[in-house]
């Protein structure tokens, strides 16, 4: 379980997040949802310990994330953010084996092996392995990060904004995986999502974000309904249900 | 030249990505045939690479120790040796300083100079002529000299990242505009107590403040090469963490390093490294972006096992190898800072041109 208790974050006089209290759940696909500027992200961040929070604290099944050492909280929680900027040149194995990093500090046991060949598998990465990172296409640096990601085998995966720069076709890829490594591995899934409408398929928990403070949250039950929908993003959204699902239409 | 920097790393993501990606176009012929690793070659292209540096590089200590030698070998090679140390350990201390902050701030055209390094050591050098004239400069110790120009270069980096690291994200870029506002400060205050001193003392001066691989300091170079032994083993100790940290500052906390901290631990390295060969042989801070950017160019991947010894081997054969042509077919006519500087411009030019044609 992620607690996050009255969480704050100003970057001068604006205040990004706004004493956010929540406690996401174990298992399933937590989606994140808001408008632009909401915080979602910077929430993200501080759970991660990537960004330190001004007020407030974050636990992690009990561990406080700017208490614990960084090794035993990376055994727990990974966090994969939309760039990825590096210099660094490395193949996809060499990228993926990083994920065993927080428990082989660079000493490749066969052990270790073994998740790095099961995570580039689990990715359908293998034909593409031995390439280079910068020989790829955006989806498949995209599905070679999430493996590097797997890899680090945690209870608490992460993911801002993962369906970014992906086409309609290796989005849904994308989700799907998530979805399977949720189920059949596992693990909790945490992420920033900016369709609703892929957030309102995948998701088993909502959390909805305004002026940085949580609008929103529930069920895709809950959240999926005009008025809460509506009342977020402040345009008419109307939420009709097709094959079962519940599908938000804003475009008009 | 550091405008130019400057202007593309304002932008970090941008300009990062746009260099790692064309870096890499640059091998794709090669890719190619090792595509899918499925089978190896006897061996791999980084072993190839660091197997022929050694043997240039042992190949220029060799001629450096022994051409044109006339007289008692004793001295000749007692004579040569402690010069070949200085080179060596000059060449190290660039190489590994320049790939480590490359490292640490996620970066492949900044060095250590961009920090105001080098204009630091200038401007200490000005100031104790300028307030203790010109005797102050000879009377010391020169030992106490560099011990004393070590502390205030490390106590400035530190005092540059205390203060940085208390922001976050892109706080390394900060430090690096910061170091370009410092370095010009540094530059403008030598300058303008330059400009005051008289002809005399401004000459001794100049002459302390070129790049001299001639006329080192035996008793300096025991305590730089104590110095750099002990940096050497701190720095091997996180030789584990470069490579995580050649990732990134958000993938390296994601992995578990104490990012903070071993930055910092690292910068002061760097600190160390440069002060060391600033000390012995001046400001020769372009040399280190040219064997750093030759290094990671031939070694093709990013890892720091094949990257810093290759690192070291290409400034050895530049150092040394350019010491004996300076030596033996140029009759010491023309200092070897300025071959370094000659060829380290044409590199670059090359590597940017290269980069734009793309």
């Amino acid at each position: 379980m992620i607690i996050t208790s009255d969480v704050s974050k100003s970057y001068g006089e604006s205040t990004v997040v706004d004493g956010v209290s929540l406690s996401l759940p174990r298992g399933g696909i937590t989606s994140i949802i808001g408008p632009n500027g909401a915080g979602k992200s910077t929430l993200l961040s501080m759970v991660s310990r990537l960004m330190a929070m001004d007020k407030g604290s974050v636990t992690v099944d009990g561990l406080d994330v700017s208490k614990t050492p960084g090794d035993v909280l990376a055994r727990r929680l990974s966090i994969l953010r939309q760039d990825n900027h590096m210099t660094a040149r490395l193949t996809v194995r060499d990228l993926v084996s990083f994920g065993r990093y927080p428990y082989s500090k660079g000493r490749l046991t066969t052990d270790d092996k073994v998740h790095i060949d099961e995570a580039i598998g689990y990715l359908d990465l293998t034909a593409l392995s031995g390439r280079f990172l910068d020989e790829l296409s955006g989806g498949q640096r995209q599905r070679a990060f999430v493996a590097m990601v797997l890899c680090q085998d945690t209870d608490y995966v992460l993911l801002d904004e993962p369906l970014n720069n992906l086409d309609m076709k290796h989005a849904m890829g994308m989700m799907k995986l998530l979805q399977r490594a949720a189920s059949e591995l596992g693990k909790t899934v945490v992420l920033v999502l900016h369709d609703i409408n892929f957030a309102s398929w995948y998701s088993t928990h909502i959390v909805a974000m305004k002026h940085g403070k949580v609008a929103a949250q529930g069920s895709v039950d809950e959240m999926i309904r005009p008025d809460v929908l509506s009342s977020v993003y402040e345009m008419d959204i109307a939420v009709h249900e097709i094959a079962g699902q519940r599908i938000s239409v804003y475009y008009g | 030249m550091q405008g130019d920097f400057s202007s593309r790393d304002v932008i970090p993501a941008k300009a990062g990505t746009s260099v790692s990606a064309n870096g890499g176009s640059r091998f794709r012929g090669n890719d190619t045939e090792r595509g899918d690793g499925a089978e190896r070659k006897r061996f791999s292209r980084p072993a190839m690479v660091l197997i022929t540096l050694t043997a240039l590089a042992l190949l220029s200590i060799a001629l450096f120790m022994t051409l044109d030698a006339k007289g008692s070998w004793s001295f000749v090679l007692s004579f040569r040796g402690k010069k070949l140390l200085s080179l060596v350990l000059v060449a190290y201390a660039v190489a590994v300083s320049t790939v480590l902050f490359q490292t640490v701030t996620n970066n492949r055209i900044l060095t250590p100079s961009i920090m105001g390094f080098d204009a630091l050591y200038v401007l200490i050098k000005t100031a104790v002529v300028f307030f203790f004239g010109v005797s102050a400069l000879v009377s010391i110790d020169s030992q106490v000299q560099f011990v004393v120009e070590l502390l205030v270069m490390v106590g400035f980096s530190f005092l540059l990242f205390r203060w940085l690291f208390l922001g976050e994200e892109r706080s390394l870029h900060l430090l690096v505009l910061v170091g370009i506002v410092f370095g010009i400060l540094f530059r403008s205050l030598s300058q303008l107590m330059q400009r005051m001193l008289d002809p005399g003392a401004f000459n001794v001066l100049q002459d302390t403040l070129f790049a001299s691989f001639a006329t080192t300091d035996p008793t300096l170079l025991g305590i730089a090469t104590v110095i750099v032994a002990i940096t050497s083993f701190v720095g091997w100790r996180l030789m584990h963490t470069y490579d995580v940290l050649s990732l990134g500052r958000a993938q390296a906390i994601n992995l578990g390093v104490d990012y903070k901290r071993t930055v910092a631990v690292i910068l002061v390295l760097v600190a160390i490294l440069v002060s060391v060969s600033t000390a012995l042989v001046g400001p020769v801070t372009f040399f280190g972006l040219l064997v750093a950017t030759l290094a990671h160019s031939l070694i093709g991947n990013s890892k720091h096992l094949y990257v810093l010894p290759a690192a070291v081997l290409l400034g050895v054969i530049a150092l040394v190898g350019g010491q004996t042509l300076l030596e033996r077919v140029f009759a010491f006519d023309t200092a070897l800072s300025i071959i370094i500087e000659f060829l380290g411009g044409l590199v670059f030019i090359v590597l940017v041109l290269r980069r734009s044609a793309r």
